[in-house]
């Protein structure tokens, strides 16, 4: 009478027919509600993208390549004439390289404070571990707001400087790029130190006792030895970080005010004051090729490291 | 010859000591001005609840906390049934064709920034809004219970992974029925799978912004929009207080996932 129980099935083989199909239906809930409440609206956004912008908001049914034109130039209103429109481009610029300082800034603080935290004892470790992984819990509009308090004029950094004498007045931080900067740093590391953590506690200290013995310095043996074999941990933080920051709405909403622009914030403003649907439609797309292929590409990295 | 210890590297503790300071700084400083009975979010003026009993006076406030509430707690309940039927559906049994697909569009929430979803979200709730005249909150629940999936699935996943499939074939061989070893048998030993992916849900539809933002209606704020409203205007202590609230709700429910993913553990 076993035949209808999953487990007669050997875990690694294939599944029988009645198996698969059970399979299919029991999924069958999570698909459709993932088809309505996710991934459907996406394919919507692909049509979107190729229509005209309608006279107030929405879209006229009509096929139009408009928005891609706009995404790159713009044409001056009064004499017809294109050029380039630095405005987005300055956009998407600040996005990718606020993005790559992000994720750099977030590997050179998380490395260290990973491979601390991997060479304590193990029962100092779960409160370090505890230490990181609450104020990722925390919401990230909380831990933004949290953030700008201490980075604006009158808050505790500012304080703390003029206190110390380093500084007279106080410096404006806050809806600069370095205000998004920092806010992006704070609210994922834990995303850099946690995946991290997990590659440097499996590292085997005595290959570096083994690289200290045949004399490689202590940057040689860093370079030739750890980030290698650490190398998929390396790559899982910096898509947790890479990905989220690139899409970044609320840090740069909150820090940046509201010149200092990221796509996501760009796209908002094609929905809201923008009144460009299909602008906005072509715009989450760029976004999203351009995070799934830093996915591929990382995944690629890891994959190959693994094949050796 | 000098010795070399990757236990004591010089700096490293000094990094790590002022990251966990850095990550937690600014977090306490927001809890202890929640306390603070000065209008200023700067000046310290003393321990007061005066903020708290402003926020839980306000109708708004009030509103959005039980809005918030409603939501997370009816989009953890459909996350986490679809997400353990799905689960139960992609484990424990041999690959079948397409089980990588299912697997994908499970997790696709996870890949796609929020920020995409939610205008993909807002074009199409916008129209299926005018065409069915139907505004209510069903549409955030249907939008969080979709993102809601893979964190209440990947949980109920791993410890469905864990579990030793033996006893269901000792079920088996005792003439239990599928559903008889399912129901005395697999369905208890992954209830705190479910609790946790459950938990876990709650909490990522409590924290929402970017989402709730683009697909409520009019008058339809939970805490974090209402939040972000606010700070259009000024930082007040309010939102602090709000903030500590919405903190204190979040360790407890983390807490009690931390409790149930490691007591029980299969063996």
């Amino acid at each position: 009478m076993a035949g209808g129980v999953p487990a007669a099935a050997a875990p690694q083989g294939r599944a029988t027919p009645a198996q698969a199909r059970a399979g299919w239906w029991l999924s069958a809930p999570a698909l459709v509600l993932l088809a309505v409440g996710a991934t459907g609206p996406l394919i919507v956004i692909v049509i979107y993208a190729f229509l005209a912008k309608g006279s107030y908001s929405g879209v006229e049914w009509e096929l139009s390549f408009d928005a891609w034109f706009q995404v790159l130039f713009q044409r001056d209103i009064f004499d017809d004439t294109v050029s380039f429109a630095d405005a987005h481009l300055a956009i998407f610029w600040r996005s990718v390289k606020l993005s790559v300082l992000t994720t750099a800034l977030a590997f050179a603080v998380g490395l260290p404070t990973a491979w601390f935290i991997a060479t304590r004892p193990a029962a100092q470790r779960t409160w370090w571990l505890f230490a990181i992984t609450i104020p990722f819990w925390t919401n990230l509009l909380i831990r933004t707001f949290a953030i700008m308090e201490v980075i604006r004029n009158g808050g505790l950094m500012n304080s703390a400087l003029i206190a110390l004498g380093v500084i007279e007045t106080p410096i404006q931080i806050l809806y600069t790029d370095t205000a998004v900067l920092i806010g992006m740093v704070y609210v994922y590391l834990p995303l850099m130190v946690l995946p991290l953590y997990a590659a440097v506690e499996r590292f085997d200290m005595t290959l570096l006792e083994a690289a200290h013995d045949l004399y490689a310095s202590r940057l040689q043996a860093l370079r030739r030895v750890v980030l290698p074999v650490i190398r998929p941990g390396i790559v899982a933080g910096s898509i947790l970080v890479f990905v989220p920051s690139l899409g970044a709405y609320v840090t740069p909403r909150i820090l940046g005010g509201g010149k200092n622009m990221m796509i996501g914030n760009f796209i908002e403003l094609q929905f809201g004051q923008g009144r460009n649907w299909p602008l906005g439609a072509a715009l989450s797309l760029i976004l999203l090729v351009i995070v799934l292929t830093a996915l591929l590409t990382l995944t690629r990295l890891t994959e190959r490291n693994d094949g050796r | 010859m000098r010795r070399f210890d990757p236990t004591a590297l010089p700096g490293f503790a000094f990094v790590a000591v002022v990251a966990v300071l850095a990550l937690w700084a600014p977090i306490v400083t927001m809890v202890v001005y929640s306390f603070n009975a000065s209008d200023s979010v700067a000046v310290w003026g003393g321990f007061s609840l005066e903020w708290y009993a402003v926020a839980a006076g306000n109708e708004a406030v009030q509103g959005a906390a039980i809005r918030s509430l409603w939501i997370a707690f009816c989009a953890s309940a459909i996350a986490t049934t679809v997400a353990t039927m799905a689960a139960l559906g992609t484990t424990r049994r041999g690959r079948f064709r397409g089980d990588r697909a299912i697997y994908a569009m499970v997790n696709q929430p996870l890949m796609v920034p929020e920020i995409v979803t939610a205008v993909a979200l807002l074009i199409v709730f916008a129209s299926l809004k005018v065409l069915t005249g139907y505004t209510g909150l069903g549409w955030l629940i249907l939008a969080h219970s979709a993102f809601c999936v893979p964190f209440a699935y990947l949980p109920i996943r791993a410890r469905l992974e864990g579990m030793d499939t033996t006893l269901e074939g000792a079920a088996a061989d005792l003439y239990a029925t599928p559903w008889q070893a399912f129901r005395r048998v697999t369905l208890p030993l992954l209830v705190p799978g479910i609790a946790a992916g459950a938990m876990l849900a709650f909490v990522i539809s409590l924290d929402d912004v970017i989402i709730t933002e683009f697909v409520k209606s009019a008058g339809q704020d939970t805490l974090p929009t209402y939040m972000l409203g606010q700070l259009r205007r000024a930082v007040t202590p309010e939102v602090n207080a709000i903030s500590t609230a919405l903190l204190v709700l979040t360790m407890a429910l983390l807490t009690a996932f931390f409790a149930m993913t490691r007591t029980r553990k299969p063996t």
